[in-house]
């Protein structure tokens, strides 16, 4: 072949030239477990190859329209705020959430208090609400740093609290699962709940950011 | 299963080395907190880990912690403070 028309090839062909291979890691003990149960568990009939697709389903519609309607209930609704705060796991029921075996804390942002969520020592989150955990909160940095800086974390994301404002870090740490409930932006009184919902953003209720209204 | 601790109770977390699935991170070993609320009993995490049964059950608490505390060299408001889940057996009254 000659230089030309190598050239060519590469200018139009992006691969890198080597056949196409298996380069995945081998399975994990874990994975290779859960495979033997699961096909164990379709071939006698407990569950089906359904069941497991609905499932992840399921799982992957969960997000910050499942917790921004949670949110936007507890602006408008003292009964609902009051028992979210008090005793989240059953509020969230309503919404056909089912927090087990964790329990569900809700903490209130307010003119006085700040608060941010992070999980020092692994990713705990709160999924049956917002799903999948983002990768940054996965992160070793901001892990370490949540708790020992957080007003300069928030600050990287774009949320300066100020001086007056008393910052609260919960570190995730073990049965619980934290929801902020986020302060209801400036110029919303008229707005219906289902309005105020599509406000509510995925950050602003892990803590690292507020809810923006018209007038922000 | 009786709570030792109240809401208010001052505490110290245990100075432990303990290898393990522990969920008592490093930050908080020998700090003083204040009991923010009993949470109620769970399994305990550093045995079910390991595929036994997590029991006996053991007493988890919010403890909240002055940043203060915390880090000699916090940068923030005195009243800047964290929370954090620990079970009973790491906590002793301070």
């Amino acid at each position: 072949m000659s230089d030309q028309h190598h050239d060519l090839v590469h200018a139009t062909h992006t691969h890198d030239g080597k056949p196409i291979q298996n380069d995945d890691r081998p399975p994990l003990e874990a994975e290779t477990l859960e495979t033997a149960i699961r096909e164990l568990l379709i071939e006698k009939g407990v569950i089906s190859s359904d069941d497991i697709r609905r499932a992840i389903e399921t799982m992957d519609d969960r997000g910050e329209a499942l917790g921004g309607k949670i949110v936007a209930r507890a602006w408008v609704d003292e009964d609902f705020r009051q028992r979210l705060l008090s005793e989240g796991d059953a509020a969230v029921r309503d919404f056909g959430i089912d927090m087990r075996p964790t329990e569900l804390c809700v903490v209130e942002n307010t003119d006085e208090v700040h608060n941010m969520v992070v999980c020092t020592l692994c990713s705990c989150y709160p999924r049956p609400i917002l799903g999948l955990p983002p990768v940054w909160y996965k992160r070793r940095d901001y892990r370490a740093r949540a708790v020992r800086e957080p007003r300069a974390i928030l600050a990287e994301f774009g949320t300066t609290i100020p001086e007056r404002k008393q910052v609260r870090v919960h570190d995730s740490n073990a049965d619980l699962r934290y929801l902020v409930l986020p302060q209801r932006p400036a110029g919303t009184d008229d707005w219906s709940e289902e309005q105020l919902a599509e406000l509510v953003t995925r950050d602003s209720m892990i803590g690292v950011a507020d809810v923006r209204g018209p007038t922000d | 299963m009786d709570p030792r601790f109240h809401p208010g109770d001052s505490v110290r977390v245990l100075e432990r080395n303990q290898p393990g699935h522990v969920r008592t991170p490093l930050y908080v070993r020998g700090k003083v907190g204040v009991i923010e609320r009993i949470v109620g009993s769970f399994p305990n995490p550093e045995t079910l880990a390991y595929g036994q049964t997590g029991l006996p059950y053991k007493m988890l608490y919010r403890v909240n912690f002055e940043q203060k505390l915390l880090w000699h060299d916090y940068d923030g408001k005195p009243e800047d403070s964290l929370e954090i889940e620990i079970y009973e057996h790491w906590l002793e009254p301070a």
